[in-house]
């Protein structure tokens, strides 16, 4: 995978007095020390990520955590002190820290376009004026514009809008308006900075949806700011919590639900419904793990209700429930099955727990077999391990 | 005189002999230079009354609400204009109004001319600014007779004086607005701008000013109306114009000379403020 943005100890620092303060921050020093001793604010320290192509890298955090500070590096809105921060631009990286004037200018027309909390449109023109603005600004002639910017609007369903302006709209709308300048400039990277904190909560959802559909199309690098967990639970590939500046963990969605690296990101989590990320593959035990019988038989559960006999391509040549045959269905089609004592279940790695649970509740309690794409058996589910991940012991 | 108020009068600042020492060293020295340019102007402002004059009142005061109607796109006012034309006709001083329309229109263009890229620059510069302030608080509050004298001494007897005059008391409104309307352009839409890669210049043209547009354009209409207001002191310097009929008014107690140039501003002041003013008509 190519990386398209890497953050490379990156430190923040507003203020005058730099040299003091980055001495602090090696030191250790928290926000609140720096402050006192040097009258500087520190906007985020030390921090190294590595955003790669086509995935959508959310910053999480409370206010002040210094997330949007780390956004804003990438297009120079704020000027890092210390450290590197690469911007992918054609075949070669650009270093947005030291770069000239030109060079900046260029990556922000072509290669990082960005969307704002308040839209940042400009009430004065017309919608399809305003999703304009990025390629009047790189010297686009008006006839190409005009094309560019057509697409653009029917992509974001405002074509009808077009003659309208901005403070017309509605701010779901407004804010479509915002993603459609974005998109204008076919710029690779795409920075959000809470692009949906400031609507209501039913046409944020929409607009995640739609963002998400957008971005199976276009396939840009998205680096995402938002505060709100079930946000980047939902739409982030990788998910990066910061607190005071600094960053304290990054990982993919489940890890960070699963496996939180402290008390901050705990509380984070804390009123997160781990169905909303966890599939089969965070819950089950390795077959490795299993209780194995004689001639090749498993038992799938602690409680020894079933048990699969794997022969030795790894696949099921016989399935036994309560010590009669059964037959393995499977989860997919769990609201088609009639209930049957007889069947055992299976799922994939992929499947949603939630599914795993259904099945679970149709077969009365039975575990669930997981296979891989070769039919290949894996693990098992039982109702202890949805129990425990559920429960977060 | 009690002792301390005595040693400090012994010992006054000679502000004044300061000054006229000054303007005496100007007069002395660049006297042509600045009589030539008096001239200059003169002629130009003369100029351009005689032209004005040259048309029929009526079908000026037409052409007039025409370009009010243009302005705002509104019948009313375009009909509202001509109605206040046709009055200062009948009340037979459109000579006197012509030549103070073209004082204050120059006064007031010249003065954006001057103070809207001064307003700009101390908005992107805030230390300007901060020089800045004291000079247009002292151009704004010294007492408007004060700078007659060595403006007349400079420039002579006319409507050149009169003009630099208006100019001077005008500027500042003009440079406080425009700084007001750049400053309070909202940070997020100059973030936008810089996020997709605007020049310095393409900052300016593309989103402080369209943005500071309303609040220069009421630094125009208070230009306008400042202007107006000053027609009667700079009749006392040689200006023609309705400012001369209130002094002639007043010098020989006339009540229906100075009602009548009196209510004749008035009208040319309503009708500059409305088609000069933002959102009157439908247009916004």
């Amino acid at each position: 995978m190519t990386v398209a943005v890497d953050f490379k100890n990156v430190d923040i620092v507003f203020g005058a007095d730099q040299a003091g303060s980055l001495a602090m921050i090696d030191q250790g020093a928290t926000r609140a020390e720096i402050l006192e001793k040097t009258g500087n604010v520190l906007g985020c320290a030390g921090a190294s990520l590595t955003v790669h192509e086509g995935e959508i890298s959310v910053l999480m955090g409370l206010s002040g955590s210094g997330k949007s500070t780390l956004l804003r590096a990438v297009n120079r809105l704020n000027v890092v002190s210390r450290g590197q921060v690469l911007v992918k631009d054609g075949d070669r990286t650009v270093d947005v820290v030291t770069c000239d004037e030109a060079t900046l200018r260029r990556l922000r027309q072509k290669q990082v376009a960005m969307v704002f909390q308040q839209f940042g449109l400009l009430p004065w023109r017309t919608v399809e004026e305003n999703v304009g603005f990025g390629l009047e600004l790189a010297g686009v002639p008006e006839a190409e514009r005009k094309a560019r910017v057509q697409k653009q609007l029917q992509l974001v369903h405002l074509d009808q809008w077009s003659k309208k302006y901005a403070h017309e709209l509605s701010g779901g709308m407004q804010q479509r308006v915002g993603l459609a300048r974005a998109f204008a400039t076919e710029a690779p990277i795409l920075l959000m900075d809470e692009p949906f904190s400031a609507l209501d909560p039913l046409i944020r959802t929409k607009l995640q949806d739609e963002l998400l559909q957008l971005q199976a199309e276009l396939k840009k690098t998205i680096i995402f700011v938002s505060h709100d967990l079930e946000e980047a639970l939902k739409i982030g590939s990788h998910i990066t919590i910061m607190e005071g500046g600094r960053i304290v963990q990054t990982g993919a969605p489940e890890d960070i639900v699963l496996r939180p690296a402290n008390d901050y990101v705990r509380d984070f989590i804390a009123n997160v419904n781990p169905l909303s990320v966890l599939t089969a593959w965070n819950v089950m035990r390795d077959r490795r793990d299993l209780e194995q019988g004689d001639n090749g038989w498993v038992w799938l559960d602690r409680r020894k209700t079933t048990r699969f006999k794997i022969d030795e391509h790894g696949l099921v040549a016989a399935a036994e429930r309560d010590g009669k045959p059964a037959v393995w269905v499977s989860c997919a089609d769990v609201e088609r099955q009639p209930e049957e004592g007889a069947q055992v279940f299976w799922a994939n790695p992929g499947t949603p727990l939630k599914t795993v649970m259904l099945a679970m509740h149709r077969s009365q309690t039975a575990p669930v077999a997981l296979f891989d794409e070769g039919s290949r058996f894996v693990g098992a589910i039982g109702i202890r391990d949805v129990l425990s991940a559920v429960l977060r012991r | 005189m009690d002792p301390i108020s005595k040693f400090l009068t012994d010992y006054k600042i000679p502000i004044g002999p300061w000054g006229k020492a000054f303007f005496s060293f100007l007069t002395d020295n660049f006297d042509t230079i600045f009589r030539a340019f008096s001239n200059g102007l003169n002629f130009i402002l003369d100029g351009a009354v005689d032209l004005l004059l040259m048309v029929p009142p009526v079908l000026l005061a037409l052409v007039i609400a025409i370009i009010a109607w243009f302005l705002q796109r509104s019948r009313p006012l375009a009909i509202g204009v001509f109605l206040g034309l046709i009055f200062i006709i009948n009340q037979n001083l459109w000579k006197q109004t012509v030549q103070t329309l073209v004082l204050v229109v120059a006064a007031a263009a010249m003065a954006m001319a001057i103070g809207v890229p001064l307003g700009i620059w101390a908005a992107h510069k805030p230390k300007v600014y901060r020089v800045m302030l004291p000079v247009l608080d002292l151009m704004q509050t010294l007492p408007t007779f004060v700078y007659l004298i060595p403006v007349l001494t400079l420039f002579g007897l006319g409507n050149a004086p009169g003009l630099i005059v208006t100019i001077i008391f005008v500027i500042p409104t003009a440079v406080r607005l425009t700084h007001l309307g750049v400053v309070s352009v909202p940070k997020a839409i100059i973030e936008a701008g810089e996020a997709f890669g605007a020049t310095k210049r393409q900052l300016l043209w593309k989103v402080e000013l369209p943005s500071a547009l309303p609040t220069i354009m009421a630094g125009l209409t208070q230009s306008i109306m400042l202007s107006l207001s000053m027609v009667v002191f700079a009749a006392l310097i040689g200006a023609g114009g309705l400012g001369t009929e209130i002094n002639r008014a007043l010098g020989s107690r006339r009540i229906d000379l100075g009602l009548e140039a009196g209510l004749a501003i008035v009208v040319l002041a309503i009708v500059l403020d409305r088609m000069t003013r933002i959102g009157v008509g439908g247009k916004k």
